[in-house]
């Protein structure tokens, strides 16, 4: 079960923040840049989908009393009543808020294209940590997503870190808006290194990646191109928490309002 | 027929299966079959993702699934296998020549190379006038794979298949 519920803190960061960055379809400030950021969204998207199926696998072996307790979502609740197996799709799509345990900051809304980099920034450099350990894992499904996904991160990482001290290093304008950003996601960092009950259980299993040791790592590199881009972290140290208990900002809601609605509309549709 | 010859017999229609985002390179130029288990008249195909979030991958399971299909098998599974996980080294020769002629620049290093710093990117010859006066314009193209260069040569703009 803590199994589940840690692939999923992990599979809903990448589905949130994949959806998040994808918003800017359409929208980015070059088309280049649109490209390019709308590939990364892709990246997430596709590691989400593998992590959401390693997590319907688990869900589907469940004894059926247990199934019931996991999720508040009256769809999925009706598919477990129903005694249906669930897939990646049903994970994504039938989810209710309270059921997603992504970090707060990939929620965060894309305000503008400062903000979206030094929130891709802050996740991407923790993110690389993240699966970097995570390949390590004896859960082995995860272990070889960890591998796959590693190599998309770490030119997510690269690129984000390029923006980062592009814009930093940039004119007043630009330098003057990264720092506000910087300023504001900052609050939302502390959360990526806070142990849940899943987290603690895998690392003890050898299952999981001890986010306490990952974090000096992620200071080393956001404290390295802070300063290369000449931007500095704010004072307060005052930190958000609960994405991954599962208690959100408004934000998620939009999201899901928008990224479910098909599913919600019209259930079990295809194309 | 053999085991064996069936086997390879499989791999030569394979060799007719393509990517469906670069029509010129078939799935074993690019290197992502990973395996071929035969059971009778039942075959599995394992095929490992370029990109996780490939959307030619859905594609290529079904033509693959077409292809043996239309040759009598009545049962064809395709397995996705994520580890060890997939690089442009493993592209044969064969495929890095056709992407070449087709006007795709080829990957031009070893994945396990030094890894490109901030800001520093790869210098591509021009597919078509070999020039290594060349510039990147986006390091993301229309696919995962590929990226965007102009040469300053012959003026012409050109995608290059990414080492990854």
């Amino acid at each position: 079960m803590n199994q589940l519920t840690y692939t999923l803190q992990i599979a809903d960061n990448a589905l949130i923040l994949g959806h998040r960055i994808s918003e800017w379809c359409g929208h980015g400030p070059i088309l280049e840049q649109d490209i390019a950021i709308t590939n990364t969204s892709l990246d997430h998207l596709g590691q989400a989908r593998s992590l959401y199926q390693h997590a319907a696998d688990m869900f589907n072996a469940l004894p059926a009393e247990e199934k019931k307790t996991l999720f508040v979502s009256a769809a999925l609740q009706a598919k477990i009543a129903k005694d249906e197996k669930i897939d990646e799709d049903d994970l994504a799509y039938l989810r209710d808020g309270w059921d997603f345990r992504n970090v707060l900051l990939t929620e965060q809304p894309n305000k503008d294209w400062g903000y979206t980099v030094v929130r891709s920034f802050f996740y991407d450099a923790y993110n690389f940590y993240f699966y970097t350990e995570l390949q390590k894992s004896k859960d082995t499904v995860l272990a070889a997503i960890a591998e796959k996904s590693l190599k998309e991160v770490t030119y997510h990482l690269r690129w984000s870190s390029e923006w980062m001290i592009r814009l930093g290093d940039g004119t007043a304008e630009s330098k003057a808006r990264m720092q506000e950003a910087v300023n504001h996601n900052w609050a939302y960092t502390g959360e990526l290194f806070e142990m849940t009950t899943a987290d603690k259980e895998m690392l003890a299993a050898g299952m999981g990646v001890d986010l306490n040791a990952i974090k000096t790592q992620w200071q080393k590199r956001v404290d390295a191109v802070l300063e290369e881009a000449t931007l500095s972290i704010p004072a307060n140290a005052w930190m958000h928490s609960g994405g991954k208990e599962g208690r959100h900002s408004e934000h998620l809601g939009y999201i899901l309002t928008e990224l479910q609605f098909m599913q919600r509309a019209y259930p079990d549709m295809e194309w | 027929m053999s085991i064996e010859s069936s086997i390879s017999k499989i791999y030569e229609w394979l060799q007719q299966v393509t990517d469906p985002e670069v029509p010129v390179l078939t799935i074993l130029d690019l290197g992502i079959v990973r395996e071929v288990e035969l059971n009778g008249d039942e075959v599995t195909i394992v095929i490992t993702p370029t990109y996780s979030g490939c959307p030619a991958m859905d594609v290529i399971g079904i033509n693959i699934r077409m292809a043996l299909m239309s040759r009598g098998f009545k049962k064809v599974n395709i397995e996705q296998q994520l580890s060890p996980a997939w690089t442009t080294d493993w592209m044969s020769e064969e495929g890095k020549r056709k992407l070449k002629e087709y006007g795709i620049a080829p990957p031009v290093r070893k994945t396990s190379d030094n890894p490109l710093g901030l800001f520093e990117d790869d210098n591509i010859p021009c597919p078509r006038c070999s020039s290594e006066h060349t510039q990147l314009v986006s390091r993301f193209g229309p696919t995962s794979c590929k990226s965007l260069y102009k040469c300053l040569d012959c003026k012409e703009p050109f995608e290059h298949f990414k080492c990854h």
